[in-house]
C-alpha cells in the first residue's frame, strides 16, 4: 500500500553498480497491484535493466495512461518524473516530452486496454513516426481496474472468468509495430525475467521506437482454465525465438558462446546485443519474415517471444525533423527570437 | 435609363467580387485590395468561402473607407459578378444606385437585371477568346482584365497596380509581362467603351500609414515564433490551418541555425486533435514551450486533456481560430462562440485563461504573451481568434519587439536551488499567489522529482484520496485564478464626451465594427462608454464598468451571449443589466447592425424601464 512508506535503510553490502548505486536506487513506492501480479514482475525487471545499465535515475521520464499497468511507474525509478496521463495517451504526452528534450530516456508504460483499445490510434502512430521510447504493453488482457471485461488483445475463444467466450479477433500489437515501422518490437512474458531484463536493456539503448510487448497475466481476472493469457498457458505455448544478452560499451566478452548458434549486433552507442538462436531459421532483421513467422506461428496458438526484429540503423522522430543537437527546452530567448529588426523587414514586407 | 441616381462616392464604398472557387480569381481581387491600399487609402478585405476546393460559390468583399472603417460594413456598392449560380442574389444584394459589372459575352435577358442600378458590361470571355488560345490561360487572365477594367472605372493609379504585380513576380519577368499586358486588356477595352470613371472613384491620399496588412493567422504564428514556441502539433481543421503553416514557414525563414542548418523547433502533424493537445502537454510538461491551433470542433476533442492539464498544472498554449458551430456547423463561416466551452473547458472544476485580440497586430502581442502567461501560471492559455481576423488580411499597426524582453518562464526549481535546500513541494504555495514551484524532469540526482498525476495528491504530490488535501488543491486552483486577473491583458476603457448612463462591452473581432458604430450611435445624441474586453478571468474594471451604468450591452457574434453568461456569472451581476446584442449567422458583425438594435434598444428602454434602477 502507498501509505505505508519503504524503509529507506538497506543492507551495507548490496551490490553497487558502475554509478555506486544500488538496487535500491532505482526502486519506487510499494506496489498496490494484487499479490502475485505479472506487472509487478515487469517493475523487477525495469528496475534491474536499470541497475545493470546503471542509468542515473532522474535521466528517465516515465509516462503512463490509465489502468493497472498504468499505475505501476510510481512502483520503479523514485528519483525519476513520472507522469500518468490519460486513459489511452501517453504516446502523445511522450512524443511531445521527447521532443522538448532529446537528451532523456523514455520509457512508455501501458496496457492492452489502454494501448490496444482507447489508445490504438496514438500507439500506432507513435510507432511510425519513430519516437525514441521504450513501449511496454503489460498485457494480460483483460480491463482489471474495472472488473475483468476482455481486452482487445485477449484472443477469440478464450474463455473469461465467468465462463463469457470472446467472440471477437485479437489485435496482435507485435504484428502492428511491425508493419508500422518500429524499429526494435520484442515480446516477452513477466514470468520470464531472464528473457525480459536483456530485452528491456537493448530496448534502452536502441535509438528509435522500441515496443516490448510483455504478457503479464492477471491473478485476479485472467489466470484461469480457458484464459490464453493465464501463467500456465503462457508457459505451455512460449516459442522462444532466441536468448538476448546485453553487452554494454566495448568490454570484452567472457561467455563462451556455441559456434553458428549466436549473432552479435552492434548498437550505434558501442553496445551489443547477444542474440542466441533458438528457432534456427530465425532471422531478427528480417521484417516481412518476422511478420510471416508470427502469423504462422499464431496459427498454431504459439506465443512467439524473444527479440522479433531490430534494425541496426534506426532513425528517429528527431532526426526526421533535424532538430538541433540541444534540448528544445533549454534554448532561451536569444536563440528563440528572430530580434526586432527582422520583425521590422517583415513589417516592409507586409506594406 | 436607371432610376436612380447613381451613387457617388470617393474612397468610401464596398466592392463585392462573386466568383467561383478555384478559378484563380483570389489572387486578383487580392490585387485589386492591395492596389488601393498602395493608393493611401485604408481597405479591409473578407473572404466569404465555402467548405470546398472546387466547383462553389466564393466572394471577396473590398471595404474601402478612408475614415479607416475596417469592420463590415453591409450592402454592395459595386458588384463583380462572375458566377451564374449566385447571379440573381448578387444582383439583388446592391445598393439601390449601385453598379453592376459582368461579362457581356452572350446577352442576357432584361428581366436578370435591376432597373435602379447601373449595369456596366465587359465582354470578358470575348476578350479573352480573341487574346488567348490555352484554356487555363482564357481564365486565368479573365480576372486579371477585369481588374484592369475597374482600375480605369474607378481612376486608380495604374503604376501602382503594376508595381504590385512586379513585386508579385520578382524574377518572372514572363509572368509580369503577360499579367500587365491582361492588366491592360481590361483597362484599354474599358477606357475605349465606357464611360469612366465611374461615380465610384479612388483618390490618391495618407491614410495608411506606417500600418501593415496581415493576416491574424500569420500575425498570432509570428507571435508564437518571437515567444519562444519551440513545438507546435496540430492537426488540420478550417480556419485554423493556415496559423500552423505560418508557424512552419516563419520557422523555416527565422529558426534555422545558420551554421549547423538544424532546426530550433519541431513541428508534428498529429493524428488527430486528441494527440496535438497531448503532445503539448508533454512537450509544457518538460520544459519547452508547446502550442496548438484549433477551432471548436478540436477544443471538443480536446476536453479530457485540458482538465488535466488544469488539475496537473501544466501550461500549455491553445489559439483557437473559431467558427460557426456546432459540430462542423458552418466551418468557413465566423463566430464568437467557444468562449464558454473554453473557459469551463473539461470535466470537474476548471476555468481557463482567455484572451481576446481584436486585430491581427494583437494576435502577435497576445501570441507571444500566452507563453509568458502560460508558464507563470501553469496553466492552459486559450488566444480566441476567429475566422474574420484569422483568414482575412486586415490593416493594423506594425508588430513591434523589444529586444530586451526576456521570457517569463514562470517559477521553476533549477538543481542549484534545489542544492541550496530549498523546499520543493509541487503544489506547495510558498508565495501565496496559488502558483506552485514545478521542475522540469532530469533536474536533479536525487531531489525534486514527483509523479504527475490527474488525480488528487497532497501539496507533495502524494496521491490521497483524503478529502481534505482534495479541496485545499482545489481552493488554491482559484487563488491562481484570482491572480491571473491582475496578470492578463487588461479591459480598455473609453467614455463618451457627455456623461451616460449606458455602457457597450464588447471583444475581439467585433471591434472595427463598434468602433464604427459609436459614431452613428453618438451622432444621433446618444452617447455610450465603452470597455472592450480583453481577457478572461475578468480583471476588476469590468465589474466597476457595470457598476458604473445603468444599462450595459454586451456585442458578441453568438446566438447565447456566452460572454454574457460568463459575466453574470462570475461577477455576479443582475443579469437584466446586460443587454445583449448579438450576430450569428456567420457573417462578420456591421458597424450598421450594432448601430440600429443598440438603437432600438435604447428607445424601448426610454420607453419602457425593464425596471426601476436602483442606484
Amino acid at each position: 500500500m502507498t501509505y505505508i512508506a519503504k524503509p529507506k535503510f538497506h543492507h551495507p553490502s548490496l551490490p553497487k553498480n558502475a554509478l555506486g548505486y544500488t538496487h535500491r536506487d532505482y526502486e519506487g513506492k510499494i506496489s498496490t497491484l494484487c499479490a502475485g501480479c505479472g506487472h509487478d514482475s515487469i517493475t523487477a525487471s525495469i528496475i534491474e535493466a536499470c541497475f545493470e545499465l546503471a542509468i542515473e535515475p532522474h535521466r528517465v521520464a516515465k509516462i503512463s495512461g490509465i489502468g493497472c499497468s498504468s499505475k505501476t511507474p510510481d512502483y520503479f525509478l523514485n528519483a525519476s518524473h513520472g507522469f500518468n496521463s490519460v486513459h489511452g495517451r501517453m504516446p502523445s504526452v511522450l512524443t511531445g516530452a521527447n521532443l522538448a528534450n532529446r537528451d532523456l530516456i523514455y520509457l512508455g508504460v501501458s496496457g492492452d486496454g489502454d494501448t490496444a483499445s482507447i489508445g490504438l490510434g496514438q500507439f500506432a502512430h507513435c510507432m511510425r513516426r519513430g519516437v525514441n521510447m521504450v513501449y511496454i504493453v503489460e498485457n494480460n488482457g483483460v480491463y482489471g481496474l474495472t472488473k475483468g471485461q476482455f481486452s482487445a488483445t485477449a484472443d477469440r475463444g478464450s474463455k473469461s472468468k465467468r465462463g463469457v467466450v470472446n467472440a471477437d479477433a485479437h489485435i496482435d500489437l507485435v504484428a502492428m509495430a511491425l508493419q508500422l515501422g518500429a524499429t526494435f518490437v520484442a515480446r516477452s512474458f513477466s514470468g520470464d525475467k531472464e528473457q525480459l531484463v536483456p530485452l528491456i536493456k537493448a530496448a534502452i539503448e536502441h535509438e528509435g521506437a522500441a515496443l516490448i510487448d510483455v504478457i503479464s497475466p492477471c491473478v485476479a481476472f485472467n489466470n484461469h482454465l480457458g484464459s490464453t493469457k493465464s501463467f500456465d498457458y503462457v508457459r505451455e505455448h512460449n516459442e522462444a525465438v532466441n536468448r538476448l544478452d546485453f553487452i554494454t560499451g566495448r568490454a570484452p566478452i567472457t561467455v563462451a558462446y556455441e559456434a553458428g548458434s549466436v549473432e552479435m549486433v552492434e548498437q550505434h552507442d558501442g553496445s551489443r546485443l547477444v542474440l542466441k538462436k533458438v528457432a534456427a531459421d530465425y532471422d531478427a532483421h528480417d521484417r516481412i519474415g518476422a511478420m510471416t513467422f508470427l502469423q504462422q506461428h499464431a496459427a498454431k496458438g504459439q506465443i512467439v517471444t524473444g527479440l522479433l526484429y531490430v534494425d541496426k540503423d534506426p532513425e528517429d522522430l528527431h532526426a526526421h525533423f533535424n532538430t538541433v543537437a540541444a534540448p528544445l527546452n533549454v534554448l532561451s530567448e536569444k536563440e528563440l527570437s528572430p530580434g526586432s529588426a527582422a520583425l521590422e523587414k517583415i513589417n516592409a514586407s507586409l506594406r | 435609363m436607371p432610376t436612380k441616381a447613381p451613387i457617388s462616392s470617393v474612397n468610401d464604398f464596398v466592392v463585392r467580387f462573386a466568383n467561383v472557387n478555384g478559378s484563380g480569381s483570389a489572387s486578383a481581387n487580392e490585387l485589386f485590395a492591395r492596389s488601393v491600399l498602395r493608393m493611401g487609402i485604408p481597405v479591409a478585405p473578407r473572404n466569404i468561402f465555402p467548405s470546398n476546393i472546387q466547383g462553389l460559390p466564393t466572394w471577396y468583399e473590398v471595404r474601402i473607407s478612408e475614415a479607416g472603417h475596417l469592420g463590415a460594413r453591409g450592402g454592395t456598392d459595386l458588384m463583380v459578378a462572375m458566377n451564374p449560380q449566385t447571379w440573381d442574389k448578387d444582383v439583388a444584394s446592391i445598393e439601390p444606385g449601385g453598379y453592376l459589372l459582368y461579362d457581356s459575352t452572350k446577352p442576357l435577358p432584361p428581366s436578370k437585371f435591376r432597373d435602379d442600378i447601373h449595369v456596366i458590361g465587359v465582354p470578358l470571355t470575348a476578350i479573352c477568346n480573341r487574346e488567348y488560345t490555352d484554356p487555363r490561360q482564357r481564365q486565368l487572365f479573365k480576372n486579371i482584365i477585369y481588374v484592369g477594367a475597374l482600375s480605369a472605372l474607378l481612376d486608380m493609379d495604374v503604376s501602382a497596380i503594376e508595381k504590385l504585380i512586379s513585386e508579385q513576380f520578382k524574377g518572372k519577368e514572363k509572368l509580369f509581362d503577360a499579367n500587365k499586358h491582361a492588366l491592360h486588356l481590361g483597362r484599354d477595352w474599358a477606357t475605349l467603351n465606357l464611360e469612366c470613371p465611374i461615380g465610384l472613384r479612388l483618390k490618391p491620399c495618407d491614410k495608411v500609414g506606417d500600418r501593415i496588412f496581415i493576416e491574424g493567422n500569420s500575425a498570432a504564428a509570428l507571435g508564437a515564433v518571437y515567444g519562444g514556441a519551440t513545438v507546435c502539433a496540430w492537426y488540420p481543421i478550417t480556419p485554423s490551418s493556415s496559423l500552423a503553416d505560418a508557424f512552419t514557414s516563419y520557422c523555416r525563414r527565422l529558426r534555422v541555425d545558420p551554421e549547423t542548418k538544424q532546426n530550433k523547433f519541431a513541428i508534428v502533424q498529429a493524428e488527430d486533435e486528441l494527440a496535438s493537445i497531448g503532445m503539448v502537454i508533454g512537450a509544457a510538461w518538460n520544459g519547452a514551450r508547446a502550442f496548438t491551433a484549433t477551432s471548436g470542433p478540436g477544443v471538443s476533442l480536446m476536453q479530457e486533456f485540458l482538465g488535466l492539464a488544469y488539475f496537473a498544472e501544466i501550461p500549455a498554449v491553445l489559439f483557437d481560430v473559431q467558427r460557426a458551430g456546432p459540430s462542423t456547423g458552418m466551418p468557413t463561416r465566423t463566430q464568437q462562440c467557444d468562449v464558454i466551452s473554453c473557459a469551463y473547458a473539461s470535466h470537474g472544476d476548471t476555468k481557463h485563461v482567455l484572451l481576446f485580440p481584436e486585430d491581427p497586430a494583437e494576435a502577435f502581442e497576445f501570441g507571444a504573451q500566452a507563453f509568458d502567461l502560460a508558464d507563470r501560471l501553469q496553466t492552459p492559455i486559450f488566444v480566441m481568434l476567429d475566422l474574420d481576423i484569422g483568414m482575412n488580411h486586415r490593416l493594423c499597426r506594425p508588430l513591434k519587439w523589444d529586444d530586451s524582453r526576456k521570457y517569463d518562464r514562470g517559477k521553476v526549481m533549477t538543481a542549484a536551488d534545489l542544492d541550496a535546500g530549498k523546499e520543493f513541494g509541487r503544489y506547495l504555495d510558498v508565495d501565496g499567489d496559488g502558483i506552485p514551484y514545478r521542475t522540469y524532469p532530469g533536474t536533479h540526482p536525487s531531489k525534486g522529482s514527483f509523479f504527475t498525476r490527474g488525480t488528487s495528491r497532497d501539496r507533495y504530490a502524494r496521491y490521497t484520496e483524503e478529502g481534505a488535501p482534495y479541496a485545499d488543491n482545489m481552493q488554491r486552483l482559484l487563488r491562481k485564478i484570482e491572480t491571473a486577473k491582475n496578470l492578463v491583458p487588461r479591459p480598455i476603457r473609453k467614455n463618451a464626451d457627455k456623461p451616460t448612463r449606458y455602457g457597450v462591452i464588447y471583444y475581439g473581432s467585433t471591434s472595427p465594427a463598434m468602433n464604427e458604430a459609436i459614431h452613428m450611435i453618438e451622432a444621433k445624441g446618444r452617447p455610450l462608454d465603452m470597455l472592450r474586453i480583453r481577457a478572461f478571468p475578468f480583471h476588476q474594471d469590468v465589474p466597476d464598468f457595470i457598476a458604473d451604468h445603468d444599462y450595459v450591452f454586451v456585442v458578441e457574434q453568438n446566438r447565447d451571449a456566452q460572454l454574457r453568461s460568463l459575466i453574470v456569472n462570475e461577477c455576479g451581476i443582475d443579469p437584466v443589466r446586460l443587454i445583449p446584442i448579438l450576430h450569428y449567422d456567420g457573417t462578420p458583425i456591421t458597424a450598421r447592425f450594432i448601430a440600429r438594435e443598440i438603437a432600438d434598444d435604447l428607445e424601448a428602454l426610454k420607453v419602457t424601464p425593464l425596471r426601476k434602477v436602483v442606484s
